[in-house]
């Protein structure tokens, strides 16, 4: 059936089953790359987007369920050309290694300082404390949220 | 094993060495090219490596592959250096059967002194092919050209660009290596900082990971796997899953299973309702968990001596031991393995994060039984590499699948539970040291035993089929035998030999073939376990001596490189000669030489434990690391950084 959801600040409409996977819709129908299938089960944090600036878990989230909420992904935030605070300081960090939970530590991050805009550092690890990295980035992860931190309260 | 091995078996063997047969021997010999310095050695032909295009650009080949850590951009930054050309003006190509050398597998850290010492020569040779031909087309001496940018000037001015060359330049022959590289004192690329070019794709949702890509009428796959190792599929009830929404085909090969959907998330409930239907029997008994390193030891052993310094134990020393003991360990990637595959008129493609496009090909070809023409195996990055994961696994998996849906590319990810029970793991080890030590505090003998499984079941590491779904087929190809991997390099008794100087040791090692549990190559293969036993033992014997920790290992090193990380890390660490825990919060050191024979790294951790929690944290580190000529330090910092960390 025919599902409306409101992604990244557009209306976009997809023919899926109503307990389909939110992160399925975004990566095949929508061909949005950022979230990413890790485990499945809501436990590792790859899949992470923002519902109502809210994190949420978009590999155990029916789309069914979101209604008219606003979704946002990591390329809702910024571009290659144009990247956001968060990704310009995890670009400045070389806040990755192989990248792949990195989508999620952006998007945990980007609800963090929504809502906490001068964290500290513990705030940081707290906030992120859901997310897993399973390549030991976790020390450039932090620096590159505090530095997005600095920059954003500069503007 | 005691079969005669038949060609294909014993060219397979051989892996990516190039072997030219000849009926007399003395005549091969006498024909012999000459040894070329890394990869060039294997991939000779300049051409292989780099093109200039006519815009002034130049193509980069490399069979060594992006794994996030780095390898691409320092790999640029190489060439760059050695072609004077601005980083941007190349274009890099890794990793793929149909157009880059084969360089094996990206494992080891041997990329750089491999494949970066290759397009370091071949980069200087075709630097030096451009200037002769500017200089003939100047009339100037080639020494009196000056190189920039691409732009090759003589003094009066006059200038051509290597574009201009491009179509003359010819690549197309075998390298010298007789092109001197620039010396380290003229570097301005190499050494730098460069960001990694990958980054800024995985941090805006680019297209950047195998999981990310899509083709056109590409169709989803899952897989179903056995309800143990080694077990049969006895039935499924395939038509309840062929009627569910979306599924286009179950693909059942003896005891592989897998099912074909339209969509995603339509796979998955197919695999889900195949998995409940799948009848499986048989299977070996797994070993006890509670008894697994009892279990490790009872198992028959290869043994063999290694290491071997004799010298009269003097009266009186006083001995020491201690067991220590590492359990498997799981890759556990952040994201499972995948694959895209499709077959179209006979030619198999397949998109994988395999570490060896070429070593996978050659599994394909087994597993398959297609030729290797008729495969290309093309690398696309995937989720955490730190060793031989599901990579090669999933692919062969997607191309069974593709089988399926011919014409239509199958994508398939494994589930999380597929990933954590059918990939390798690293090797559970038990490690006994023994020691003596003289009235003078120093060690006067060291006994080291280590059992160990393989370190590598790769692809193309052992005769046989080394992928998964090969052991399952209707026809099942069988996994070849393990072998160890030899010294000094080793594999479970990787830098099982100590670097300190004893005057009395001897190592042991157990090499045990049956594998109860699947396993394979994961970060330094033995060395993780050794060096964590070696480290742990030389503090117990320090604590024995009475001696600083620092110093302590200082006392028993000559090796100057040695020397220099365990005091630098101290010195950085602030560390103060007999400093002493306080119960909660203490420091120690460790170190280690890479395989005994590449990168030297000390490190001084802090660590805190929580008396009543029994909970352990390392809230600081501090490393040295001699890792020889750096191409790019935040690199190198990174991947220090990770190894601590995970």
């Amino acid at each position: 059936m025919a599902i409306s959801l409101n992604v990244n600040g557009r209306e976009r409409s997809v023919t899926a089953e109503p307990d389909t996977p939110l992160l399925y819709v975004l990566r095949n129908d929508l061909e949005l790359n950022g979230a990413k299938f890790g485990c499945g089960l809501a436990q590792c944090g790859a899949c992470t987007v923002l519902v109502e600036g809210k994190p949420i878990r978009s590999c155990v989230t029916e789309i069914g369920s979101l209604g008219d909420a606003k979704i946002t992904t990591i390329e809702g935030l910024g571009t290659i050309d144009k990247p956001d605070a968060l990704q310009r300081a995890f670009i400045a960090e070389q806040a990755a290694q192989c990248g792949y939970c990195i989508n999620g530590m952006i998007m945990s991050a980007k609800a963090l300082l929504d809502s906490n805009p001068r964290p500290t550092e513990q705030d940081v690890r707290a906030g992120l404390a859901g997310n897993l990295c399973r390549c030991g980035t976790h020390n450039r992860i932090i620096a590159a949220v505090l530095r997005a931190a600095r920059e954003t309260g500069r503007i | 094993m005691n079969a005669p091995l038949t060609r294909r078996e014993f060219s397979s063997a051989l892996g990516a060495l190039v072997v030219a047969f000849s009926f007399d021997p003395k005549a091969a010999l006498a024909q012999e090219p000459a040894r070329l310095p890394g990869s060039l050695q294997t991939n000779r032909r300049l051409d292989a490596w780099l093109r200039i295009n006519a815009d002034g650009t130049a193509t980069v080949f490399t069979g060594k592959v992006e794994l996030g850590q780095g390898i691409l951009t320092a790999l640029r930054q190489i060439a760059a250096e050695e072609l004077d050309l601005p980083l941007d003006r190349i274009t890099m190509v890794s990793g793929d059967t149909g157009l880059t050398p084969n360089e094996g597998q990206t494992a080891g850290s041997q990329s750089v002194e491999n494949s970066g010492t290759a397009l370091r020569m071949a980069g200087a040779e075709a630097r030096a092919i451009l200037v002769d031909l500017a200089a003939k087309r100047l009339g100037v001496a080639a020494d009196a050209l000056n190189v920039a940018d691409g732009v090759i000037s003589a003094a009066d001015g006059r200038k051509v660009s290597y574009g201009e060359l491009a179509a003359e330049a010819d690549f197309k022959r075998e390298a010298t290596a007789k092109a001197a590289p620039k010396p380290a004192a003229r570097h301005r690329i190499v050494g730098q900082s460069i960001p990694r070019t990958d980054i800024p794709a995985k941090v805006t949702g680019g297209p950047a990971f195998v999981q990310d890509v899509r083709r056109p009428s590409m169709v989803h796959g899952r897989v179903v796997r056995p309800s143990r190792y080694g077990a049969t599929l006895e039935g499924v009830d395939e038509a309840a899953v062929k009627a569910l929404p979306g599924v286009i085909a179950v693909v059942r090969d003896g005891s592989f299973l897998g099912v074909i959907a339209e969509r995603e998330e339509q796979a998955v409930r197919a695999r889900s309702v195949l998995a409940k239907s799948a009848r499986w029997t048989g299977g070996p008994e797994l070993p006890d968990p509670a008894r697994l390193y009892e279990h490790l030891k009872s198992l028959p052993s290869q043994d063999q001596i290694i290491g071997v310094k004799q010298a009269a134990v003097p009266e009186g020393a006083r001995t020491f031991a201690a067991t220590y003991t590492k359990p498997y360990i799981a890759h556990a990637s952040i994201g499972p393995s995948a694959a895209l595959a499709e077959l179209r008129d006979g030619r198999l493609t397949v998109w994988t994060h395999s570490q060896g496009v070429f070593p996978l090909r050659a599994e394909l070809v087994k597993a398959l039984k297609m030729q290797p023409a008729d495969i290309r195996c093309i690398h696309v990055e995937g989720s955490g590499c730190y060793g031989h994961n599901g990579a090669d696994d999933v692919a062969l998996d997607a191309a069974l699948l593709a089988r399926g849906a011919p014409g239509r590319t199958v994508r398939l990810q494994w589930m999380r539970d597929d990933e954590f029970a059918w990939e390798p793991f690293g090797a559970a080890m038990v490690m006994q040291a023994k020691a003596a030590l003289g009235a003078d505090g120093r060690i006067v003998d060291w006994q080291y035993e280590l059992w160990s499984n393989t370190h590598s079941m790769r692809p193309q590491s052992t005769s046989g089929t080394n992928v998964l779904a090969a052991w399952y087929m209707g026809e099942p190809q069988h996994i070849g035998p393990p072998q160890g991997i030899p010294q000094p390099a080793g594999g479970g008794d990787r830098n099982a030999v100590p670097l300190y100087d004893f005057p009395s040791q001897r190592v042991l090692h157990h090499f045990i073939p049956e594998m109860p549990i699947r396993v394979s190559a994961l970060r330094t293969l033995g060395a993780y376990a050794n060096v964590f036993a070696m480290e742990s033992f030389m503090d117990e014997l320090a604590v024995a001596a009475n001696a600083d920790p620092v110093a302590f290992r200082l006392a028993h090193m000559k090796d100057a490189r040695a020397r220099a990380v365990i005091e630098a890390a101290a010195k950085k660490a602030g560390w103060r000669e007999g400093e002493k825990g306080d119960g909660t919060r203490g420091r120690g050191i460790g170190f280690a030489k890479y395989k005994n024979l590449a990168c030297y790294v000390a490190v001084v951790a802090e660590v805190e434990v929580d008396r009543a929690s029994g909970v352990v944290r390392v809230p600081r580190a501090y490393a040295a690391t001699d890792a020889g000529l750096v191409i790019n330090p935040d690199g190198l910092i990174n991947q220090i950084e990770g190894g601590i960390v995970q």
